[in-house]
């Protein structure tokens, strides 16, 4: 007997087929079987009341960091899942800074292995660009591509020799694959825990300019051109990487970019934690040094994080990816120099990039898009759509509630979020898997 | 000898992490007080009972004994029980978390805790985390509150008021967490501070303009490039330290041309007002940063500096602690 549920009255959005109507859904083995007013004759197995709530794709995260093998202290393959579910997640892109890293087949195998026993979503691994993410010798590109990843990456650090990169975009074109660059240039980074400027010269810490970044963006592009490889760029932070991708794409290089819920919407004033009232000139506080905001690329000023809205809307950015890169307390409870980069991201990054259309800076629909269809045309996939005989990964989420963020209350085993405590508009309510139910919140 | 009631309530302190939460008032206050210290170093029997039945823990990340040995008499002399906690080695090499060591030293039911560590921001860490109260004894490059204050006191003491006059501070601005406090302290008391450097060696939104936007603090710090231009009419002449890695990491091509630059000679100390004082938060490079007959001159209070540390730290302990009925 088929297994079928039926997600009735949401607001379904699906920009990949220009819907956008109050309807019913329909699933049937695992697939989307309809999209429209249904009649009841054969009422199916499961019934979901989606009034007043959104129904979107499952959204898919081409970037977070799962941890295992090696870090499990921090995240698991099971824990990151089911945070990603929570999340409105279906798809995400495993990060290989694992320990080992993801560099070889048997470690892409172990890693789906886990993600079939083990997950709640999709999990499609990311290989190394070099062996062992040592930046000297390309990993077996070939062999981790028919191994199943969905492109390669350094992450965590920077491809940083011109050379090497040059010869993987070179290496990996044939293979149809992107090259994901976290671009930093270590010399102008060395040291540094935060953003550069008057933030981290009050705080008396070593900050990263915004060149650190740009620098490298400027030389992957050039390569790119030079190679005709895919570069993507990961988390950009900065205005003038905005430039010169937007640029970059007009001249027709093949270059795509993401941001972070927490570039589109924080700034390096997080690391204050100023109370209410205050500003960035008053006395800081017990509560300044925030390690939760430590994050890298860094929070920027508020000139950096308020373009990339304006980037998202015109398409320079491809995508939003959330980085998700959790850490446990003894990462964090440390001084800021001592703590380890990273926020714990994906039950919150619905909730964050919404407030951008609660302050009119975004459409829903665009929003959507870049949580569903853009990620999905990157990877080249059948995903992130609610076209009738595709998986059933759908999302659905209520646009208006107001929730607390509390940590305690994660599935992610990190709770390193500077978001703890405030308060988000817009909640997942339920995400389905392949059509299961692997998400209903309380 | 009592301490005015009305002036020890105006201290609003809870914890000594910098001086950018200092009021004038709280900064005024302090000042006054340890001029009533070093009359009570004058005593024979030096010994007040303040602190007495009160536990001081001293934890130091980085070995420094002048600072080090200066809260511990203050304290001391206060009757306070002093406990002396030092971290062998670098914190690259992990020992103990200082999470940890703090959770220790709530166990041991510390009323403050005096701290430096190379990290910027340690001592909020441990503000964050302990009921003790924390003063900041130097933090990385952040903040080093208690040199600002014996600082402004030697410049009080030896100039009669610190509003209006010209300092200037002179050196690594960029690393320098001693210029970073006397910069709150000294534009909180009306000051005119130039700060003076090569540009490698002074934070980029210094020189960048970024300092227009309305109600920042240091908005009418002056900054030069050129040691001669800025010591005209100079009242105070502030050197810093030069920590002899910056050549290493690219700051600057030689101690030689630094020296040349940016040090305090015979020559440029004529520049500045007649009388000027030269200063120096120590220890000294003596023919890098200042010439030696510079130092030990007739215009260097470098020693008095030095001199004043008890007293004002004895001043911020005793002020801290000022909720009670105190008699020195």
């Amino acid at each position: 007997m088929s297994k079928s549920i039926l997600i009735k009255s949401g607001r379904v959005i699906d920009p990949s087929s220009d819907i956008d109507e109050i309807t019913d859904l329909l699933i049937v083995d695992g697939k989307i079987a309809k999209v429209g007013l249904l009649d009841l004759e054969n009422p199916p197995s499961e019934v979901y009341n989606a009034e007043g709530m959104i129904v979107t794709p499952g959204f898919i995260d081409i970037h977070c960091h799962l941890r295992e093998p090696g870090e499990e202290y921090k995240e698991t393959i099971e824990t990151g899942t089911k945070s990603a579910a929570a999340g409105g997640f279906t798809t995400v892109c495993a990060m290989p800074n694992t320990n080992p890293p993801i560099d070889t087949r048997s470690i892409v195998d172990f890693v789906k292995n886990k993600a079939l026993t083990e997950g709640v979503v999709r999990v499609l691994p990311i290989g190394c660009v070099t062996k062992k993410s040592h930046g000297r010798e390309l990993s077996e590109m070939s062999e981790l591509a028919d191994a199943g990843v969905i492109g390669f990456s350094d992450d965590g650090k920077p491809v940083s020799d011109a050379n090497i990169m040059r010869q993987a975009l070179a290496y990996s074109a044939s293979l149809g694959l992107p090259i994901i660059n976290h671009c930093e240039v270590p010399e102008l980074a060395d040291g540094a825990s935060m953003n550069e400027g008057w933030v981290a010269t009050r705080l008396g810490l070593k900050g990263m300019p915004n060149t650190a970044e740009e620098a490298m963006v400027a030389r992957d592009i050039s390569l790119s051109e030079l190679t005709g490889g895919r570069i993507h760029l990961a988390h950009i932070s900065t205005a003038g990487t905005l430039d010169m991708v937007r640029d970059a794409k007009e001249r027709g290089i093949n270059v795509t970019c993401e941001v972070t819920p927490h570039h589109l919407t924080l700034t390096d004033e997080a690391v204050l934690s100023i109370g209410d009232g205050n500003t960035s000139f008053d006395a800081l506080t017990p509560h300044a040094y925030n390690t939760t905001a430590k994050v890298n690329p860094p929070l920027r000023n508020i000139t950096d994080m308020s373009v990339m809205a304006r980037g998202i809307k015109d398409g320079t950015i491809d995508f939003i990816a959330t980085d998700h890169a959790p850490h446990s307390s003894v990462d964090k409870v440390c001084t800021f120099q001592e703590a380890a980069f990273g926020i714990s991201v994906l039950e919150t990054a619905l909730g964050s990039v919404l407030s951008l259309y609660h302050n009119s800076k975004l459409d829903l629909t665009t929003i959507i898009k870049k949580l569903t269809s853009d990620p999905a045309e990157f990877l080249g996939s059948n995903l992130g759509t609610l076209k009738v005989g595709r998986p059933a990964d759908v999302t659905v989420f209520d646009l208006d509630e107001d929730w607390k963020v509390d940590t305690s209350l994660f599935l992610s085993k990190g709770k390193n979020t500077p978001l703890d405590g405030a308060t988000l508009t817009g909640k997942v309510k339920a995400t389905f898997y392949s059509g299961e139910n692997v998400y209903r919140s309380k | 000898m009592t301490l005015e009631t009305t002036a020890r309530q105006t201290f609003s302190q809870q914890n000594i992490l910098d001086l950018d939460s200092f009021t004038s008032q709280d900064i005024t206050y302090v000042l006054d007080n340890t001029l009533a210290m070093e009359q009570v170093l004058d005593r024979e029997i030096r010994k007040v009972p303040a602190l007495r039945g009160k536990t001081v823990v001293t934890l130091f990340y980085e070995s420094s004994t002048r600072t080090r040995v200066s809260f511990e008499q203050a304290a001391k002399i206060l009757s306070a029980d002093v406990i002396n906690v030092t971290s062998g080695g670098s914190s690259s090499k992990k020992g103990e978390s200082l999470y940890n060591t703090a959770l220790t030293i709530q166990a041991m039911q510390a009323d403050i805790i005096i701290v430096r560590h190379p990290h910027s921001g340690a001592p909020h860490f441990l503000a964050r985390q302990l009921e003790a109260k924390v003063i900041n004894a130097g933090d990385g490059t952040h903040a080093h509150p208690t040199q600002s204050l014996l600082d402004l006191y030697t410049i009080r003491k030896n100039i009669g008021t610190i509003e209006g006059k010209k300092i200037v501070i002179v050196g690594d601005i960029l690393y320098s967490r001693v210029a970073r406090s006397n910069l709150w302290g000294l534009t909180k008391m009306g000051a005119r501070v130039v700060i003076c450097g090569p540009q490698t060696l002074i934070p980029n939104d210094f020189l960048n303009g970024h300092r227009t936007e309305e109600g920042h603090p240091f908005a009418g710090v002056e900054v030069q490039t050129d040691l001669d231009a800025a010591l005209k009419d100079a009242d105070v002449i502030m050197t810093l330290r030069l920590q002899l890695e910056r050549q290493k990491a690219g700051h600057l091509p030689s101690l030689r041309e630094y020296s040349q630059t940016y040090g305090l000679n015979a020559r440029r100390l004529a520049m500045a007002k007649d009388g000027a004082l030269v200063m120096h938060p120590g220890p000294m490079n003596e023919g890098v940063e200042i010439e030696t007959d510079i130092a030990h001159g007739t215009q260097s209070v470098i020693e008095e500096q030095v001199k004043s540390g008890v007293a004002v730290r004895m001043s911020l302990l005793y002020s801290m602690a000022a909720s009670q009925n105190l008699e020195i």
